[in-house]
């Protein structure tokens, strides 16, 4: 046995000294990154349920995979080039993905299938009273002005150069939902998964530091001060109904919406009707968190250093805050509009949680609310916006994908 | 702009869009989640009302029927039932115009901040005060 060069051998198989050779070094600062991700997810409580698995697959990725030479890599990018590629022979072929892939590879079926984010949208759904939207169906005008972002961004992406397709996973981050957001960029540009999943969650996070600002700038004192009115109570015929009726609307008008909101109002209909409580409790709670280590850990994946650290990413990010800043002025304004053609009755403050990410969004209405006027009550009336931006950010992404996603 | 061409010419590989098909898109988008939620609305608002008119009935029906027993029923002195208190519960509060909903609501927030389980608290009453 030649021990010199079992030792070279062994040298050269480790992780070590890939970092010193064919661009290695973006992996460590990958993993620096998935570090700092770590870091914002455990200790400053950024989304922790998602962001901490998103980090922890960025970690192992760039642990494992230097290159299509990195047989025992947890996740290979390059089989889902091979996947996507229409000349390919294991062009849309699991089979090949499955007998050759790694952990993260097969896991990450589930996303490119378009599975989790439906899960979850299922137990958002068990999870979601729509009572305060229902008893005030004015809020679903909140919901779709707070759209505003995606669209924007959309056009901010393809003038700074992005594809058709690119652009639209991009501005979907503006509907500040993250599996809608996940959902849309596996259909359209899932080279682009990586860097729009953490921009979407970190943002979703960062909702009571972005929007306050915001909502402080475009409301006077005087608006921030009303109280609204209570309203009315709902009656349990008109949940049950609520998610038929919006499954047959919004599909019918949208088809492509279907694995969404057809997945959301199955979890809120199980929620509502009052004979499937397992079913409910199984979907809010173990199936939703199952999903959620699924998701995680495979969308981390997706952050390979080469295909992460590019201007692309750094466009995104920027991108992706416009978005969600566009988002929140879109809610406000038509919400001050609102204001104005009742007389004053609606509280302006509540057109920001039209951004979805619920009930984020929500409680800084809320908080901003008491702020100027300490007996103010908002947290229920702009739960009806924030749901309604939910049902919202869906059709965005099934417009979307409609467009772009043949 | 012809939206089936667009997305015939991006299916393959996400190509490049011209400034104004994107800003067409972007427009027709915003719009066609407006058409959506619009719609929504309104067929919110219908089975709303509906639901309201039907309530109304069934409370007019349940008031005339309410009605008509009492007048066919001798006057008798009603008795005022005891209140019952849940267990725990610390008695009686007052309340000067401030509804049952927000009261809980205000008891609830006390108490959390309190970090105090609120069958221990003891609320006399709670008044709003108006900034006049």
């Amino acid at each position: 046995m030649d021990i010199l060069q079992t030792l070279t051998d062994l040298w050269e198989s480790s992780g070590f000294h890939s970092f010193l050779v064919n661009g290695g070094w973006k992996n460590l600062i990958m993993i620096a990154i998935a570090c700092v991700l770590l870091y914002l997810g455990i200790k400053k409580k950024f989304e922790p349920l998602l962001l901490v698995g998103i980090a922890f697959g960025c970690l192992l990725v760039n642990l494992s995979y230097f290159g299509p030479e990195s047989t025992d890599a947890l996740y290979h990018p390059d089989l889902w080039t091979n996947f996507l590629d229409h000349d390919s022979p294991y062009y849309h072929s699991y089979g090949y993905i499955m007998a050759n892939g790694g952990l993260l590879d097969i896991l990450y079926i589930g996303v490119k299938a378009g599975i989790y984010p439906s899960l979850i949208f299922m137990g958002v759904g068990a999870m979601t009273d729509f009572g305060p939207m229902i008893s005030n169906p004015k809020s679903l005008l909140l919901g779709a002005a707070a759209q505003m972002g995606v669209f924007l961004a959309f056009f901010g992406a393809v003038l700074l150069g992005f594809t058709g397709n690119q652009a639209a996973a991009i501005g979907i981050i503006g509907g500040a939902d993250g599996p809608t957001a996940i959902f849309l960029t596996t259909k359209l540009a899932p080279e682009l998964l990586g860097p729009i999943a953490i921009a979407a969650y970190s943002y979703m996070a960062l909702i009571p530091m972005i929007q306050p600002p915001l909502m402080r700038l475009l409301t006077t004192e005087k608006e921030r001060k009303v109280k609204m009115e209570q309203n009315r109570v709902v009656s349990k015929t008109e949940k049950i109904l609520f998610p038929i009726i919006v499954a047959m609307f919004v599909i019918l008008l949208l088809p492509s919406t279907a694995p969404l909101i057809g997945c959301l109002m199955l979890g809120n209909l199980w929620r509502e009707c009052g004979v499937t409580e397992r079913l409910s409790d199984t979907v809010q709670n173990a199936l939703m968190n199952i999903v959620t280590v699924f998701l995680g850990i495979s969308v981390g994946a997706t952050t390979a250093a080469d295909s992460f650290l590019n201007l692309q990413t750094l466009f995104i990010i920027v991108l992706g805050l416009t978005a969600f800043c566009f988002s929140t002025i879109g809610g406000l304004l038509v919400g001050k509009l609102m204001y104005a053609l009742t007389g004053g009755k609606i509280n302006p403050l509540i057109g920001s949680a039209g951004v979805s990410a619920v009930p984020m969004a929500a409680r800084v209405s809320q908080m901003e609310g008491q702020k100027a006027n300490p007996s103010n009550f908002l947290l229920m009336h702009a739960m009806g916006p924030n749901v309604a931006g939910v049902i919202g950010s869906a059709i965005a992404a099934g417009f979307l994908l409609a467009v772009f996603g043949n | 702009m012809n939206f089936f061409t667009l997305a015939v010419q991006t299916a393959d590989s996400g190509t490049k869009i011209s400034i104004g098909d994107a800003a067409v898109t972007a427009i027709f988008g915003y719009c066609v989640v407006f058409f959506g939620l619009v719609l929504l609305m309104c067929v919110l608002y219908a089975t709303g009302a509906i639901f309201q008119s039907r309530d109304e009935k069934d409370k007019a029906a349940k008031k005339a029927d309410a009605t008509k027993s009492a007048e066919t029923k001798p006057a008798v002195p009603e008795k005022k039932p005891e209140p019952v208190f849940a267990k725990g519960s610390a008695g009686h509060i007052k309340l000067h115009n401030v509804p049952d909903k927000e009261a809980a609501m205000i008891m609830a927030i006390i108490a959390d901040k309190m970090q105090t389980p609120l069958n221990e608290l003891h609320f006399i009453s709670i008044k709003e005060v108006s900034k006049k």
